[in-house]
C-alpha cells in the first residue's frame, strides 16, 4: 500500500472512476491544461481527453449549472470551484436546483453531481482564499456534505460522492493537500457518507472534528496522554446529514464534548453537533458542552500574526482539551 | 487518637443544631454521658452527653454556631490514651495530592485536604456542591450518597469518573460518620434544657435565614429575631397548608350532661387524685374511642399510599407565650378520663416549663386543639402534618337551643374539624363527628373516670 499526500488521493479516485465510468467527466477552471491550481487534476485531460476534461469560463453559476444539465442527462459530473470561497455566485444552482430537483420533479429527476471545492486557511491566502463555508449548506436538506482529514478517507468518500445519485459536496482543506500523507490501497473502494469515524480511542474527552482542525486535535491528544489525559476523538467526515449516533455514543464515552473546527464559531456546525449531543444525552454529561472554533470575525486575515490569530492549531486545542478533562 | 464527637441527630426530621453553650472546655475531664455542651435546634433543645470518657482535646466548633447532623464538634482524648492528643486532628488529615495539571484553587485546596475519603463529611464547608446530569444519574442508579464523594475535578467537583470509580469497586463507599457515631448519642438520656427564648438568642445570628422578605421597616418598629422554634411553626404551618388540601366541617354538640357531670365529680375527682377535671380529657377520650370505629382518620398521607396507624397517640395543642407545641400522649385509647387527665396536666406543666423531650413531641396521629380555652368559639385549625385531621374544641356556652319545638338553653360547644382532603372525604368526617358528639351527648353518672 502506497503512502500518498492528499490531494494524490482526490486525484486517484477520480482517476479511478472515469476510468470506472464513461459518464464520470471533471469540469472547473484550470481544471484541464493547468492540471488545476492546487493539480488535483493533473494528468486527466492527457488520459481523458478534453471532452471529459473541460475548462470553463470563469463562472461559478456556469460550472455548476452545466453540471446540473449534465446529471439531468445522466452524466456524473464533477466540478470543482477553485476555491470554496468562489462558490456564492453557484449557491443558487447548488441550494434551489441540485439540492431540490428530486424532491420538486417527485422522483422523475436526481442529480448524481459532484462539486469539489477546496476551502480553509492558513496558507496566507486571506479573506479570498482561506474561507469555511461548510456551514452554509449543511442546512440544506437534498444535498449531501463531504470533508474528510485523511487522504485514505478522502478517496473512498470522493468514489462514494460521484456515484452518489444526488448532488455532494466535497470539500478538501487545501492546507491538508501536500501536508497530511497517509497509506491508500491503490484498488477500488468506497466508504458510506454519512458515517463519522473514530481516529482516536480515549476515555477522559470526547473531541469532535473535521478537515484540518482534526488533525491539530490528534496532536493534541498524543501530547496530553503524556500528561495522563486519554482524549477520545472522532472525526465526522461528514457535515450532513450528521452521523447522529457515533456523535451519542462517543459523547457518552466520556461526558465530556470538545467539538473543534477552523469555521466561524456562532451558526457553525459545533452548534449542531452540541444540540445532537444536548438532546440524546443529557445523563452523560459531566461537563458543559464546550466549542473551540474560528473566531466571529468577517474573514481570514492576511497579515501572518492576525492570520495565527484567527486559525487554530495544536497548542491552542491542547489547552481547550486540557481545561475540559479537568473540569 | 482522640474520639470524635458529632452532632447528634435530635428528632427525626432535625437537619442541623446550635452549639448554643459549651458546657466544657479544653483540658476539662468528662466520664461518659456527661453533658458537653446545649444544642438548640428547630424542635427541642437538648445537651449532647459524652461517648467515653476522657479529657477534652479540642472544641470544633464554637458557641452559637449551627452545623449540620453527622458534623465534628468536638475531640476526647480517652481515658488511658497517651498525651499525644497535641496533634491537631486537622494536621493528621493526609492532604489528597491534586492531579499535576489541575489549577491549584483555594476552594480545590479545601476539598482535597479534607480528611480523605472515608472521614469526608458532608460538604457543607466547601462551595455549594452542584452535580453533572452524569453524576446525578450514575448516583441514583448506584445509590451512592454524593456528599461523601471526594471531588477530583476543579474546585472539588465530584466528576463521572470519581462516580465511575466507586461503582467500578463494587459501589463500596466510604463509611458514613453520621449513620455510625450518632446513634447513641441521640438522646439517650434527654435532659432539655429551659426551652427558647433567651437560649436560642445567642444562636439567632448564625442560622441561615429562611426566605427574606423585603419589607420596609419604620422608625420605632421593633424588630424580633425569628428564633429556630418560630422558624419550624411557620416552615410546618405553610409546608401544612400547602401540601394537604384542608377541607373544613363544624358540628355544634349540646355538653349540658357533660357540665353537670363533670360538675358533680370534680370535687372528689380533685380530693382523690390532685389534680383539676377539666372539660378536655373527656373530648379527647370522645375523639379516641371515635377513631377506634373510623381509623381511616387516625392516619397518613405517603404520596403512594395511605397509612393507617395501629396507634392512637392525641397531640395536644400547648401554647406558651411565644410558641405552640403539640406534645403528644401516647396511646390514649389505652387510657381512662384519668389516665388522659393526668397526661394532659403532665404535658402541659412540662411544655411551659420547657422540660419536654423530643420523645413527647414525636408520633402523634390526631391532634385536638383546645381553643376553647382562649374564649373561641369557631376556629379553621391547620392540620398537624402528617396526619390526616385536626379538632379543635370551642367555648362551651350557654345558648337558646330548640328541642322538641321548645326553647331551652343548653351549654354547646362547637367542634371544628380540619381535614386533609387527599385521604379523608367529608362523609367519613360527617360520620365521625356524628360519633363524637353522640358520645359527648351521652355522658352521664354511668360515664366511668377511671
Amino acid at each position: 500500500m502506497a503512502v500518498i499526500s492528499f490531494i494524490d488521493a482526490v486525484t486517484m479516485a477520480m482517476r479511478e472512476e472515469m476510468r470506472r465510468d464513461q459518464n464520470v467527466f471533471v469540469l472547473g477552471e484550470d481544471v484541464g491544461v493547468r492540471g488545476g491550481v492546487f493539480r488535483a487534476t493533473v494528468g486527466l485531460i492527457e488520459e481523458f481527453g478534453e471532452e471529459r476534461v473541460i475548462d470553463t469560463p470563469l463562472a461559478e453559476s456556469a460550472i455548476v449549472g452545466v453540471g446540473i444539465g449534465a446529471a439531468a442527462y445522466g452524466m456524473r459530473p464533477i466540478a470543482e470551484i477553485q476555491f470554496a470561497d468562489f462558490i456564492m455566485p453557484a449557491v443558487n444552482q447548488i441550494v434551489s436546483e441540485a439540492a431540490k430537483m428530486r424532491y420538486r420533479s417527485n422522483n422523475d429527476w436526481n442529480c448524481p453531481m459532484t462539486i469539489r471545492a477546496p476551502f480553509g486557511g492558513g496558507v496566507h491566502g486571506a479573506l479570498y482564499h482561506s474561507q469555511s463555508v461548510e456551514a452554509m449548506f449543511t442546512n440544506t436538506p437534498g444535498l449531501k456534505v463531504v470533508a474528510p482529514s485523511t487522504p485514505y478517507d478522502a478517496k473512498g468518500l470522493l468514489k462514494a460522492a460521484i456515484r452518489d445519485e444526488d448532488p455532494v459536496l466535497f470539500f478538501e482543506h487545501k492546507r491538508l493537500y501536500r501536508l497530511i500523507k497517509g497509506e491508500v490501497p491503490d484498488h477500488d473502494y468506497v466508504l458510506p457518507i454519512g458515517k463519522a469515524d473514530v481516529k482516536r480511542e480515549g476515555t477522559d474527552i470526547t473531541v469532535i472534528s473535521y478537515g484540518l482542525a482534526l488533525h491539530f486535535c490528534l496532536q493534541a491528544a498524543e501530547k496530553l496522554a503524556q500528561e495522563g489525559i486519554s482524549a477520545h476523538v472522532l472525526d465526522l467526515r461528514t457535515l450532513y446529514p450528521l452521523d447522529k449516533e457515533a456523535i451519542a455514543e462517543a459523547a457518552s464515552k466520556t461526558g465530556k464534548v470538545l467539538i473543534v473546527h477552523e469555521d466561524n464559531k456562532e451558526g457553525g456546525v459545533g452548534g449542531e453537533v452540541a444540540a445532537i449531543v444536548a438532546e440524546h444525552c443529557l445523563f452523560d454529561l459531566d461537563a458543559p458542552i464546550k466549542r473551540l472554533c474560528g473566531p466571529d470575525v468577517p474573514a481570514m486575515p492576511y497579515s501572518p500574526p492576525m492570520e495565527k490569530f484567527f486559525m487554530l492549531n495544536p497548542d491552542k486545542v491542547l489547552k481547550a482539551m486540557r481545561e475540559l478533562a479537568n473540569f | 487518637m482522640a474520639t470524635k464527637v458529632l452532632m447528634p441527630q435530635l428528632g427525626e426530621s432535625v437537619t442541623e443544631g446550635t452549639i448554643s453553650k459549651w458546657l466544657v472546655n479544653v483540658g476539662d475531664n468528662v466520664k461518659k454521658y456527661d453533658s458537653l455542651a446545649e444544642v438548640t435546634t428547630d424542635k427541642v433543645n437538648a445537651e449532647v452527653p459524652s461517648t467515653v470518657s476522657g479529657r477534652i482535646a479540642e472544641i470544633v466548633v464554637p458557641e452559637g454556631e449551627t452545623v449540620e447532623i453527622g458534623t465534628l464538634i468536638l475531640y476526647i482524648e480517652e481515658s488511658g490514651e497517651a498525651g499525644a492528643a497535641a496533634v491537631a486532628p486537622t494536621q493528621e488529615a493526609p492532604v489528597q495530592q491534586q492531579p499535576v495539571s489541575a489549577p491549584v484553587q483555594p476552594s480545590a485546596a479545601l476539598a482535597a485536604s479534607q480528611p480523605a475519603q472515608q472521614k469526608a463529611s458532608p460538604n457543607q464547608d466547601g462551595p455549594k456542591q452542584r452535580y453533572s446530569p452524569a453524576v446525578m444519574a450514575l448516583s441514583q442508579e448506584h445509590g451512592i450518597d454524593l456528599s461523601r464523594v471526594v471531588g477530583t475535578g476543579a474546585q472539588g467537583r465530584v466528576t463521572r469518573k470519581d462516580v465511575q470509580a466507586i461503582i467500578d469497586a463494587g459501589g463500596q463507599q466510604a463509611e458514613a460518620p453520621v449513620a455510625q457515631n450518632t446513634a447513641p448519642v441521640a438522646v439517650s438520656q434527654p435532659e432539655p434544657t429551659p426551652v427558647p427564648a433567651a437560649a436560642t438568642a445567642t444562636s439567632v445570628s448564625s442560622v441561615p435565614a429562611t426566605t427574606r422578605v423585603d419589607i420596609p421597616v419604620a422608625s420605632g418598629d421593633q424588630i424580633i429575631p425569628v428564633t429556630p422554634i418560630r422558624k419550624t411553626i411557620a416552615s410546618r404551618m405553610v409546608q401544612s397548608k400547602h401540601e394537604a388540601p384542608h377541607a373544613w366541617t363544624m358540628v355544634e354538640v349540646d355538653v349540658t350532661n357533660l357540665v353537670h357531670f363533670r360538675n358533680q365529680a370534680k370535687d372528689e375527682f380533685k380530693r382523690k387524685e390532685g389534680l383539676n377535671l377539666t372539660f378536655l380529657p373527656f373530648f379527647i377520650k370522645a375523639v379516641v374511642e371515635s377513631l377506634k370505629e373510623y381509623p381511616m382518620i387516625n392516619s397518613t398521607w405517603a404520596g403512594d399510599k395511605i397509612i393507617v396507624k395501629k396507634d392512637i397517640n392525641i397531640s395536644i395543642a400547648v401554647a406558651t407565650e411565644d410558641a405552640l407545641y403539640v406534645p403528644v400522649i401516647k396511646h390514649a385509647d389505652q387510657k381512662s378520663v384519668l389516665g388522659i387527665a393526668k397526661s394532659v396536666d403532665d404535658l402541659a406543666a412540662r411544655t411551659r416549663a420547657g422540660k419536654l423531650t423530643m420523645d413527647d413531641m414525636t408520633g402523634g396521629t390526631f391532634t385536638v386543639n383546645n381553643t376553647g380555652s382562649f374564649g373561641s368559639v369557631l376556629s379553621q385549625p391547620i392540620i398537624n402534618a402528617p396526619q390526616a385531621a385536626i379538632l379543635s374544641v370551642e367555648s362551651i356556652v350557654k345558648r337558646p337551643v330548640v328541642i322538641n319545638d321548645m326553647i331551652a338553653v343548653r351549654s354547646m360547644v362547637n367542634l371544628c374539624m380540619s381535614l386533609d382532603h387527599r385521604v379523608l372525604d367529608g362523609l367519613i368526617c360527617g360520620r365521625f363527628l356524628q360519633s363524637v358528639k353522640q358520645k359527648l351527648e351521652n355522658v352521664g353518672p354511668e360515664t366511668k373516670l377511671y
